[in-house]
């Protein structure tokens, strides 16, 4: 099967290394794996900030790159969100858009969704080994189902010791331009986060969002905890040894 | 009640700095949220979320005719022997009630919470034309002591810890101090039962109003509501027009959901059907009762594209949720209801533009939406909020065009290539050899409480480009 994979715009800009992260993984999935030179961002910012012709522009030019594949894959949940479940709602009412925006949200997946419940992966290359725990996104848990299937693929790696944090399904405070606005509440959001992990023993904190990830290591980092990693499943999945 | 929406960063700023504030929201943090978690999975989670879409369903049957439902209401009231009067907004429900009160020469008011009395500002209202309020709620009853807006629309005093009730109680109740929960309880009884014996007029709210009989349904857990509706001689319920649900068929379904929802309890310890005033046959009960059914602003959102705001059913699951709540307490919201449904209704009710924080004040996490036992999408209503301030242009012109200028980038790969490029590499060199930026310049508020990582240095699309290729 031909899957796009849509990069996003932050692992382009900020953590090439998940892109190519979850290029390997696909690729170890047996699928083909295009990747269009032109992609850049599914217009989520505008959209959750009320810009909708901005918002509205990004989804067509990235509905036409990606519509000829099977599949479109993102290494986010909030983008795979963003297209699976909030394209439809730009081009309400439109015959020819909303059917092309449909078509392509029908075959839209999060990594770990699809290599759990499309690709049907056993086994992920990776060779991981430490103890971690693992922050739910919120797009991805609450729009898009996932909770399961990371914690299923990481199950199969054996060096892999996952220990649950406190309210691992509450928001680290990230919000996209809500961290920017409203800065305090935020830091504080993500103090709470960084609390629940540092109760744990784990080493790393794993999850599926960019956004997310900044801003926990941002925090960790500022209340002087420089050891906790914070990675991206996709890293933790295709790990070199 | 003044509005003070427009001030939430200050609000939520001096929250934050709160330390007595801050241990009270930590605790209340998993209480409510576990509760209600316990009572679905009791009750079983498959029946649990059919019960919702249920509920969902009966809200919008209601609302789709809510005309029809508040005429056959009034009918049935009326038939039954109550008065049934409309307001249109907050001074039209004063004004009513002070007349009534006049008309029958009432001197001391007993009230069961009402949030639309506080929307209202009902209290200062009666206190200024010689009606003395008492709210008997205890948590009400505490903050009216405190003199201070609720903080949470069903735990209205839930910012308050032991010590800070201990104190309000010794001061105005001019008796030992007590630090012990049941006996504040107590004390808290026995200073309202003199109150519950003397007043002659009774004002509540309303759960739900049931169409086919005419009746208001009042769900309680402290037992105060029956005797603020049944033992003075005139009972007036306030309550909003939306409250209105076809049948006691649907009051009962509605019922599983409620009190699950909003405190894990399978039902409340008190669930009131009140119809009509006393009979010639009764042995109790109020001799005039009274309808004010309240617009203040709802119909404004029938048959928009915000209707679903009016399916709830005020049960407060949005704000126990509400990781932002959870942080800041309900005052920094600035009006009568806090959490994500204040966040919604506040700038309908209030106008779009004295509340223009709080349709931002959120991350859009959807933990309201799913807890929701109506099925509100608050996370897409605070999203269309923020669609009309932008229409209406009331975000900084510096927002709208940063917007405006991302997606012009974003539109043309060549140039996103090139700007890209050259951030990434920027933001690399300042964040040195630390690793992590600490003061970002154009984001200040993220660097307020946290680093900024910085990028790898290359972006995703020239590294690929760049890849060695496979040879096949």
């Amino acid at each position: 099967m031909r899957v796009g994979l849509f990069v996003t715009c932050l692992v382009d800009l900020m953590r090439p290394r998940i892109g190519f992260a979850a290029l390997k993984l696909l690729e170890h999935a047996g699928c083909e794996v295009f990747v269009p030179s032109t992609q850049t961002c599914c217009g989520q910012p505008g959209w959750n900030s009320g810009e909708r012709s901005s918002a509205r522009a990004l989804a067509e030019k990235l509905i036409g790159e990606f519509e000829a594949c099977d599949y479109l894959v993102a290494p986010s949940g909030s983008c795979a969100g963003m297209i699976k479940t909030h394209y439809k709602d730009l081009f309400e009412g439109e015959g020819a858009w909303l059917m092309r925006a449909d078509a392509l949200a029908a075959k839209t997946y999060e990594l770990t969704d699809f290599l759990a419940n499309v690709a049907r992966v056993q086994q992920v290359p990776g060779a991981f080994s430490g103890r971690i725990t693992y922050h739910d996104s919120c797009s991805g848990l609450r729009e898009l189902g996932v909770k399961a299937q990371p914690r299923a693929l990481l199950a199969g790696m054996p060096g892999v010791r996952l220990e649950e944090m406190k309210d691992c399904e509450v928001c680290c405070g990230f919000g996209g331009t809500f961290s920017v606005k409203f800065g305090e509440v935020s830091a504080a959001m993500a103090e709470a986060k960084c609390a629940h992990i540092a109760d744990t023993t784990a080493e790393a904190v794993v999850l599926g969002d960019l956004g997310c990830m900044l801003n926990i290591e941002g925090r960790l980092r500022r209340r002087g905890d420089s050891k906790t990693r914070v990675l991206h499943v996709a890293e933790v999945l295709a790990a070199d040894g | 009640m003044q509005i003070q929406s427009m001030h939430f960063q200050a609000r939520a700023h001096k929250a934050l700095a709160d330390e007595k504030l801050q241990s009270v929201m930590k605790r209340f943090g998993s209480g409510f949220v576990d509760k209600r978690a316990a009572a679905r999975t009791e009750l079983g989670v498959e029946l649990f979320e059919t019960l919702r879409t249920a509920s969902a369903g009966i809200r919008d049957r209601g609302l789709a005719n809510l005309d029809v439902w508040l005429r056959r209401f009034e009918e049935e009231a009326r038939r039954r022997g109550a008065t049934v009067l409309w307001a249109a907004d907050g001074a039209e429900v004063r004004k009513l009630v002070l007349e009534i009160a006049a008309r029958h020469g009432l001197k001391k008011a007993i009230k069961s919470k009402s949030m639309v009395s506080e929307e209202a500002g009902l209290n200062e209202a009666l206190e200024g034309n010689g009606v003395t309020p008492i709210e008997t709620d205890l948590g009400e009853y505490i903050i009216q002591l405190a003199k201070e807006p609720p903080s949470h629309i069903i735990a209205p005093a839930i910012h308050k810890d032991l010590q800070q009730v201990s104190d309000l109680f010794a001061e105005h109740h001019r008796r030992p101090r007590l630090e012990d929960i049941g006996k504040l309880t107590r004390e808290a009884r026995l200073m309202l039962r003199e109150h519950f014996l003397t007043a002659d007029l009774g004002i509540s709210g309303g759960n739900f109003l049931i169409a086919e009989t005419g009746s208001v349904a009042i769900v309680t857990n402290e037992g105060n509501g029956r005797m603020v509706t049944t033992m003075p001689k005139v009972h007036v319920a306030i309550t909003g027009i939306e409250k209105v649900i076809p049948t006691l068929e649907d009051f009962a379904t509605l019922m599983r959901v409620l009190p699950r929802s909003a405190t894990g309890q399978a039902i409340s310890n008190y669930v009131s059907l009140l119809t009509g005033p006393r009979a010639a046959s009764d042995l109790d009960g109020p001799e005039h009762m009274y309808f004010i059914l309240v617009d203040g602003g709802r119909t404004e959102l029938v048959g928009g594209d915000m209707q679903e705001m009016l399916r709830c059913i005020r049960c407060g699951a949005c704000m126990n949720h509400c990781p932002v709540y959870q942080t800041v307490g309900g005052h920094a919201y600035g009006w009568v209801y806090p959490g994500p449904m204040g966040s919604v209704l506040t700038p309908i009710y209030n106008g779009i533009e004295n509340a223009l924080d709080l349709p931002q004040a959120a991350t859009l996490c959807g933990a309201c939406h799913v807890a929701c036992p109506v099925k509100i999408p608050l996370p897409e209503l605070l999203r269309k909020l923020r669609e009309r301030q932008m229409q209406a242009k009331l975000r900084p012109w510096s927002e709208r065009a940063g917007f405006c200028a991302w997606a012009f980038v974003a539109r043309r790969p060549r140039l996103y290539a090139l700007a890209t490029r050259i951030a990434a590499r920027a933001m690399k060199l300042l964040g040195g050899e630390k690793g992590t930026i600490s003061r970002l310049p154009l984001g200040s508020g993220w660097t307020l409480g946290r680093e900024m990582p910085v990028p790898e240095g290359k972006t995703f699309r020239d590294l690929y480009a760049a890849r060695p290729k496979r040879g096949n």
